[in-house]
């Protein structure tokens, strides 16, 4: 692919991703940093091809190795963050949380 | 697979060519619907409620990507792939399941340097492959991956280390350290320019990745535990770099937008970390602020004294107050007393008050740190008030529990333009009718810079452990 087409999809996505994360409330600051690690986990994607396409020895290893790497970020990462956001989920004896949430994603826009 | 398609006889050629059009068709498909529901994962962390459902999805994004992956024409063996999925998974599962969220800080770091491991490692044997035979485009795309990735590596496992306690805590400086770095630094980033320019020397890249990983410890030594928020967002930030570049350098766009989503979300937080502390990213990197003793330090305990409670003392304060604020820091976390300060609370509220928590932004080692150990003892996340929610509060507020907490609390930063910390915002907790301090000692904070709080005439301290001192505080408030 065109590298300047690579360069419009980074750059999107980095718009899009300061936009959102702007609005994620301190109080998730923790998991935000867990999820984003989980989904870099992503880059398991790259380390299949290495360690499945038979370019040599070495590079079948440093791709077993980026797999295990990869994995663990993608198994741990998704499974802590579910752990942590399931704390966050409780709601309030009295009900009525939305009014709050939207206090708290206005705070984090500053 | 390509061998097979090599082979094949004439006539078949056309039709085994569109087979691998359409697997590359139905690969792409796997990779677009993991992006879009890795961004509504993302999204989805604006409302607390809704953000666990969010990403089940963006793992389910992961999964499809991943299976997606596996029919990959260039893949003809999955031993290998076989078995890093199994490894990964045995030591990613426990990493997930079984960490207690005490121990969040260094978790997060530990994690940042697998990643990066990853991205450095598809990026070094990408540049053995190709050999000499680099385009100049793609040798960009790898530098900059090996670089970030390295750095990230290094730099990870220094941070979990210092925050694991396994390498001090304290900044580690020298004369003639910043020249130093800056100095390696330029070396490094001149021979990425060299190589962009002519790809074929594999001595030099390999040199380049043996210079990234020393800077990655480097980096980290000076920085002290106080500022770690800064540092694992910005290694946070890096680590997505890496995952972009290594898109770029295999022309990949799914990796490329994950690391653009990770890059920004790192450098966001690593941004709002030191605007709450007043101070620039360079001041924090280069600064190791607390090496040099200041003069305000100098200026303390002199004549003036402390006022020290007891517990009952202080139990009574709590059971007739209406308004009580918390305010949590590192000590809190080191005490691991959460869940008795969560107890306390409650008894306080069947008392007739109402008990909330202040969290300011730097409070503990990393963004958030605070809000997850109160969540992780059931405090309802609606208790929980930013900076700037709160600050006006304070006036109001009969008692105000401070649990460990020092720098950000302290009025010099509003007060004193000679100390280190002045500019900071801080929690106003000196303009409560009454100040209790929970606190071993008269230690000086992170900063090394007397705390003024200590002093005031309405604050009082309540020495000892801060779990020992909470569960004693339970005992008595049921008393009166």
């Amino acid at each position: 692919m065109l590298i300047i087409t690579l360069l419009f999809v980074f750059i999107l996505a980095g718009f899009v991703g300061y936009f959102v994360i702007t609005r994620v409330p301190p109080l998730l600051h923790t998991p935000l940093m867990s999820a984003t690690n989980a989904i870099s986990g992503i880059s398991l994607v790259g380390s299949l091809v290495l360690a499945g396409s038979d370019r040599g020895d070495v590079a079948t290893w440093l791709g077993f190795i980026a797999v295990t790497a990869a994995t663990i970020n993608v198994v741990g990462g998704f499974l802590i963050t579910d752990r942590m956001l399931k704390m966050f989920k409780q709601r309030l004896p009295g009900g009525g949380d939305g009014g709050r949430d939207a206090a708290k994603t206005g705070a984090g826009g500053r | 697979m390509l061998a097979l398609f090599l082979q094949l006889p004439e006539g078949a050629a056309p039709a085994a060519a569109a087979s691998v059009g359409l697997r590359e068709g139905l690969i792409q498909a796997t990779y677009l619907a993991a992006s879009v529901l890795f961004i509504l994962g993302l999204y989805s962390l604006t409302k607390p409620a809704r953000a666990q459902r969010g990403m089940q999805l963006a793992a389910l994004g992961m999964l499809v990507a991943i299976v997606g992956t596996l029919v990959n024409h260039q893949i003809v063996r999955y031993e290998w792939i076989a078995g890093g999925l199994l490894l990964g998974a045995a030591i990613g599962y426990p990493l997930g399941m079984f960490v207690p969220m005490t121990a969040m800080p260094q978790r997060i770091a530990i994690s940042h340097m697998f990643g990066a491991l990853a991205a450095t490692l598809v990026g070094v044997a990408e540049f053995g492959i190709l050999g000499g035979q680099v385009p100049h485009s793609t040798m960009a795309a790898l530098g900059f991956e090996v670089m970030f990735g390295a750095l990230t590596i290094t730099g990870s496992f220094m941070a979990f280390g210092k925050l694991q306690g396994f390498v001090t805590g304290t900044p580690v400086t020298w004369r003639g350290q910043n020249a130093m770095n800056l100095t390696l630094f330029a070396a490094t980033f001149g021979i990425f320019v060299y190589l962009v320019a002519s790809p074929g020397h594999p001595a030099l890249f390999y040199a380049m990745v043996a210079m990234s990983l020393a800077i990655g410890v480097l980096m980290v030594l000076p920085i002290g535990g106080a500022d770690m928020p800064v540092v694992v967002s910005l290694l946070n930030s890096y680590a997505g770099l890496a995952a972009a570049a290594t898109g770029f350098a295999i022309g990949n766009t799914v990796l490329i937008i994950c690391g653009a989503l990770d890059g920004a979300s790192g450098f966001l937080l690593s941004v709002l970390m030191s605007k709450a502390m007043n101070r620039s990213f360079g001041n924090v990197l280069f600064g190791a602020f607390g090496a040099a003793p200041t003069a305000s330090a100098a200026v303390g305990a002199g004549d003036r004294t402390v006022r020290s409670v007891t517990a009952e003392d202080v139990a009574v304060q709590l059971a007739y107050a209406r308004e009580v604020i918390v305010v949590p820091g590192y000590g809190m976390a080191v005490a691991q007393c959460q869940h008795q300060v969560r107890e306390l609370a409650t008894l306080v509220e069947k008392k007739g008050g109402t008990v909330r928590y202040a969290i300011h932004p730097v409070a503990g080692r990393m963004p958030g740190h605070m809000n997850v150990l109160l969540a992780e003892a059931n405090v309802p996340y609606d208790r929980l008030y930013d900076l700037e929610e709160i600050n006006d509060k304070f006036e109001q507020a009969d008692v105000v529990l401070v649990i460990g907490a020092n720098d950000v609390v302290n009025p010099a930063a509003r007060t004193d333009p000679s100390s280190p910390i002045f500019g900071m915002p801080i929690l106003n907790v000196d303009q409560a009718k009454s100040i209790v301090v929970l606190k071993r000692s008269m230690a000086a904070g992170y900063s090394g810079v007397e705390n003024e709080l200590f002093y005031h005439e309405r604050c009082a301290m309540l020495f000892g452990d801060a779990k020992t001192s909470v569960q004693t505080l339970i005992g008595s408030v049921k008393e009166v």
